[in-house]
């Protein structure tokens, strides 16, 4: 018995020390975890916070509200407008294909619809609300509302959208907006920032150009959301910004009338202010309604586009190269008197045709002008005479000067889509073709033919350059703001010097006056007699194609070409004539010649704008007034 | 018969309750009625399923517990093997006609409750050793006579339960039972050469693991391998703990949980909710609970007069001490994802069931601690 207590006290006692062993473990590995509570809680708490923090909050991004472009009058040309849209949640609709089959009875949801629209389902979460259409009429929009109680799930909703005036005068210069592209996202940094599911971007013309700051600043609301993603409540809510408004120095009533006039014609017209470089008016046609591609243009309408052969989507005025022609002439002769090569005496006698290192130059006029001095050349636009001026001028010195007035670079340069043109010489030759000058194309140089390329709008600048006296201005679209280039070769002088001697100058806009003013002048039909409006211009036919020996002898007449063969028909001109304050350049695609088919249209043209001069006047100073 | 295990010549049921260990009893309560508050926590202060059942469980449980604790310490050490074996039998019932749920066979279905055997197992194979070195004298202890049948004892079990797949639930009736024979007296060193061959089986032992457990091992070292997948769980508990700061998000302004961030919020990582809302201070409160339960369990083992009833507690009070800590060390990226429950807080039947006739049996050591067994 004694033998048993001692094992069991013997035992017990080894038991409580190893429970006493066992203990301070114990405490150890509390102590343990009690430091990793504290390094987690209180050491690492701020970081732990964050990514709490990081996993409860998510950010959704709504859709600004896009500057509005408006016309010198405040004429609204780019506006928003209410657009009725259609939105869907997936996860709260009881029977998707039930739901279809309503929606097919009240708008326009039709099969192909149906398909995209599954298509984009499975690419989301059930929560996320998707656009059912996002453009509906208001008759479907009202329907919708009422029927709204039997099909669940679906939301109509109000929201902003683009709208262009629908006559399409200024499609080209605006441009368009449309839904951001992966290119769009790849290629602009700031648009990564700001991309919204719905957000419209633009494509074209100014809408491009001022993306960033028409644009706006997207508004943003904070969600908590659970960890599948499912937004729990809204935590906070910033409106955004919506984008800056802009005033363009174009008037709609002259786009509208001008495009009107060139509605049924392939070409391009534009009016500039020759001092303040106000573009007063620039269309393109034939032209296309911009509010197609707001919503996303069909694919009928996009082939259809897209296969006119006179390229409706393409801005002539810009983009559009075409020989200059006879309206180089100025150019030609300018250059030539300031380098002295000739006097405004120097005469050529015109016989028709010319025959020049081993080739016959024609003039238009087959059976000659007869004696020509300066003068009566641009007046008469006398081809032969100047091919002789361009052989003793020489090319080098000829593109010296056109370039000065603003051929062969882009005018705006802030438009993508603007081409710059080429004014050919001996280094430009050697460099782009990889041959030497040939003589010969000196003298189809001088009538602004053979590699001269320009778009209307440089047309248009060249005139207005000439017509103030010979400055540089620098033409501009949106008003209030001095240039986009910010950089200037001239170091920011406004009123650069292009002339030598202004004498010359004075002399070949003279001479443009006899064009159009005086009998034998070239636009000497399209003149206009009141006072007011009398103008000076300048015609230009410019060939398409080299023009054979056969054909010469057939005569034959410009209707009777094929279209695609026929001559551009181009003019430029400034006015008054007296106090110029307006230049002037038409340019109609294979409409014969400039002073049938373009000159008219000039004139129609600039009576209409002298017309609203002292409107546009007036308005700039009440706004002055007021600022 | 039944009579003379419920009462003893002198103490009658008053005394009885007099000597119940209201300090224990208390505690007991206050984790309770924590672990109802976290679990309507989990439900985003909803009254609903899990809160419910919870609530239920410990009632019922806590009655069980007061029931147990009233039967004699006799009817313990007499019942000791026989409920060592109806559980084995259960175990091996599941193996047989278990029901199997989320890719592992863990639970059988006694018509009226799915039960967790393994669970029992925790506390059965306790009474089982505390039984079975009551008699042998400590010399005894590290002869190889009576090595076998300890040992076999616990990893029988820890086999079956370890191929139901329940890796975690394995290695805490390991723990627990070699934590029983050490306390007799058996010697370190053999606890070293086991280990040591243990150790070199490790790479043996690798390639019966199933790959899901693979990857949680490979996980826990680094938790970040796989964030979405099988990270997923220790980052965002870690976050959630860590958020929670000194004071806590607050009661049921836990967003980790609230949000669904957190996965298996009601098991096995209620204590991360509980620590994401009430913070360090809450934390280390709870810490505290347990440390004065086990505590307790402590101080009765070594009031004992008997070496049955003081093994048992010494034993009991460990393994507790080990499913804290493991369950704790886990959710806070200390040991790998192993499954395994926090006594009391936890939702699930079994454990709780095992824990709360765990204490009542240290209760009725408590309440019979003058008896001895002779």
């Amino acid at each position: 018995m004694r033998s048993f207590s001692e094992t069991f006290q013997n035992k017990a006692n080894l038991i409580s020390r190893r429970m006493f062993i066992l203990s301070t473990i114990k405490v150890g590995v509390f102590v343990s975890i009690i430091s990793r509570l504290f390094y987690l809680q209180i050491s690492e708490n701020i970081k732990y916070r964050s990514l709490s923090d990081k996993n409860r909050f998510r950010e959704w991004k709504l859709v600004p509200q896009r500057g509005i472009i408006e016309d010198f009058f405040g004429n609204k040309i780019a506006d928003n407008t209410q657009t009725f849209q259609l939105y869907m949640t997936p996860e709260d609709v009881p029977n998707l294909e039930e739901l279809f089959f309503k929606l097919s009875k009240i708008i326009d949801f039709n099969e192909t619809k149906r398909k995209r629209l599954i298509k984009r389902l499975k690419k989301r979460k059930p929560w996320e609300p998707i656009i059912v259409s996002d453009n509906l009429s208001w008759p479907e929009f009202s329907k919708l509302n009422l029927f709204l109680h039997e099909m669940q799930g679906v939301k109509p909703v109000v929201a902003l959208a683009r709208k262009y005036s629908e006559d399409g005068s200024s499609s080209h210069i605006v441009g368009y907006v449309s839904e951001v592209s992966v290119k769009d996202l790849e290629s602009t940094e700031w648009l990564r920032e700001i991309n919204v599911p719905g957000l419209k971007i633009g494509k074209n013309g100014l809408e491009k150009f001022l993306n960033k700051r028409i644009v706006g600043q997207p508004g943003i609301q904070r969600f908590e959301v659970n960890a599948y993603g499912k937004r729990i409540k809204e935590l906070e809510l910033f409106k955004g910004n919506a984008g800056e408004n802009f005033r363009t120095t174009l008037d709609q009533e002259v786009q509208k009338f001008t495009s009107e006039l060139i509605k049924k014609k392939s070409g391009s017209v534009c009016v500039m202010d020759i001092y303040t470089g106000d573009i007063v008016s620039l269309v393109s046609n034939p032209t296309f309604d911009p509010n197609k591609f707001v919503h996303g243009i069909s694919q009928e309408d996009w082939q259809a586009l897209i296969k006119d052969t006179k390229k409706p989507l393409i801005n002539k005025s810009m983009a559009g190269l075409y020989p200059p022609g006879s309206t180089i002439k100025p150019i030609v002769a300018l250059s030539a008197l300031e380098n002295d090569v000739i006097s405004p005496k120097f005469t050529v006698e015109c016989r028709g045709s010319v025959d020049l290192y081993d080739r016959t130059y024609h003039c238009w006029k087959e059976k000659g002008h007869g004696f020509m001095n300066l003068r009566n050349g641009i007046k008469q636009s006398c081809d032969i005479y100047f091919y002789e001026v361009a052989r003793r001028l020489g090319v080098d010195r000829l593109s010296v000067t056109a370039k000065q007035f603003g051929l062969g670079q882009k005018v705006l340069g802030t438009f993508f889509e603007e081409r710059s043109g080429v004014v050919p010489n001996t280094k430009w030759k050697l460099k782009n073709i990889g041959k030497g000058w040939y003589l010969g194309e000196t003298l189809i140089a001088g009538i602004g033919q053979g590699y001269f390329q320009s778009t209307p709008i440089q047309l248009c600048l060249m005139t207005a350059q000439l017509a103030n006296g010979g400055y540089k201005i620098k033409p501009k679209i949106i008003y209030n703001e001095q240039n986009f280039q910010t950089t200037t070769e001239d170091g920011g002088e406004k009123f650069k010097q292009l002339y030598r001697n202004q004498e010359n100058v004075k002399f070949i806009l003279d001479a443009q006056f006899g064009a159009t003013n005086e009998p034998m002048g070239t636009s000497y039909r399209s003149r206009h007699v009141k006072p007011e409006y009398i103008y000076a211009g300048k015609t230009g036919t410019s060939q398409t194609r080299t023009i054979t020996a056969e054909e010469r002898k057939l005569k034959l007449k410009q209707k009777d070409l094929p279209y695609k063969k026929r001559d551009h028909a181009l003019f430029i001109a400034f006015a008054p004539y007296r106090n110029p304050r307006y230049a002037f350049s038409v340019v109609i695609e294979h409409g014969g010649t400039g002073s049938s088919a373009a000159a008219p249209i000039a004139k129609k043209v600039i009576r209409k704008v002298l017309d609203r001069h002292k409107l546009r006047t007036k308005y700039q100073s009440d706004l002055f007034k007021e600022v | 018969m039944e009579k003379n295990y419920f009462q003893k010549r002198n103490q009658s049921i008053s005394d009885k309750i007099l000597a119940f260990d209201f300090q224990l009893l208390l505690l007991i309560l206050a984790l309770g009625t924590i672990s109802i508050l976290a679990m309507y926590s989990s439900e985003m202060g909803h009254f609903s399923y899990y809160t419910q059942s919870h609530l239920y469980r410990f009632s019922i449980f806590f009655l069980i517990f007061i029931i147990i604790s009233f039967f004699r310490i006799q009817f313990w050490y007499k019942s000791a093997y026989l409920f060592y074996f109806l559980v084995m039998i259960l175990l091996f019932g599941v193996d047989l006609f278990g029901v199997t749920a989320s890719g592992s066979k863990r639970w059988i279905s006694l018509f009226f409750i799915n039960l967790q055997p393994s669970e029992l197992m925790k506390v059965s194979l306790i009474i089982f050793l505390a039984r079975y070195y009551d008699k042998i004298p400590t010399t005894n202890v590290n002869n190889l006579k009576y090595i076998f049948i300890p040992f076999l004892s616990f990893m029988i079990p820890a086999f079956l339960v370890a191929s139901q797949p329940d890796l975690g639930t394995a290695v805490l009736i390991a723990i627990s039972g070699l934590i029983v024979i050490w306390l007799t007296g058996f010697k370190i060193k053999y606890f070293l050469y086991s280990f040591f061959v243990l150790f070199c089986l490790i790479p043996i032992g690798i390639s019966f693991l199933k790959p899901y457990q693979k990857t949680r091992i490979l996980t826990f070292l680094n938790p970040e391998r796989d964030p979405l997948g099988a990270g997923y769980q220790i980052i965002q508990s870690k976050i959630a703990v860590g958020s929670g700061g000194i004071f806590g998000k607050g009661f049921l302004q836990g967003s980790q949980s609230y949000l669904d961030y957190l996965p298996e919020k009601q098991t096995d990582f209620i204590f991360t909710l509980f620590s994401e809302e009430f913070g360090f201070i809450g934390s280390l409160i709870l810490l505290t609970i347990y440390a004065l339960i086990i505590y307790r369990i402590a101080v009765i083992g070594s009031e004992s007069r008997n070496n049955f009833a003081r093994l048992f507690c010494f034993g009991f009070a460990a393994a507790f001490f080990v499913y804290v800590t493991v369950n704790m060390a886990m959710v806070l990226g200390l040991l790998p994802i192993v499954g395994a429950p926090l006594p009391i807080m936890s939702y699930g039947g079994s454990s709780m069931l095992s824990i709360m006739v765990g204490l009542g049996i240290v209760m009725s050591c408590k309440i019979h601690n003058q008896e001895d067994l002779s």
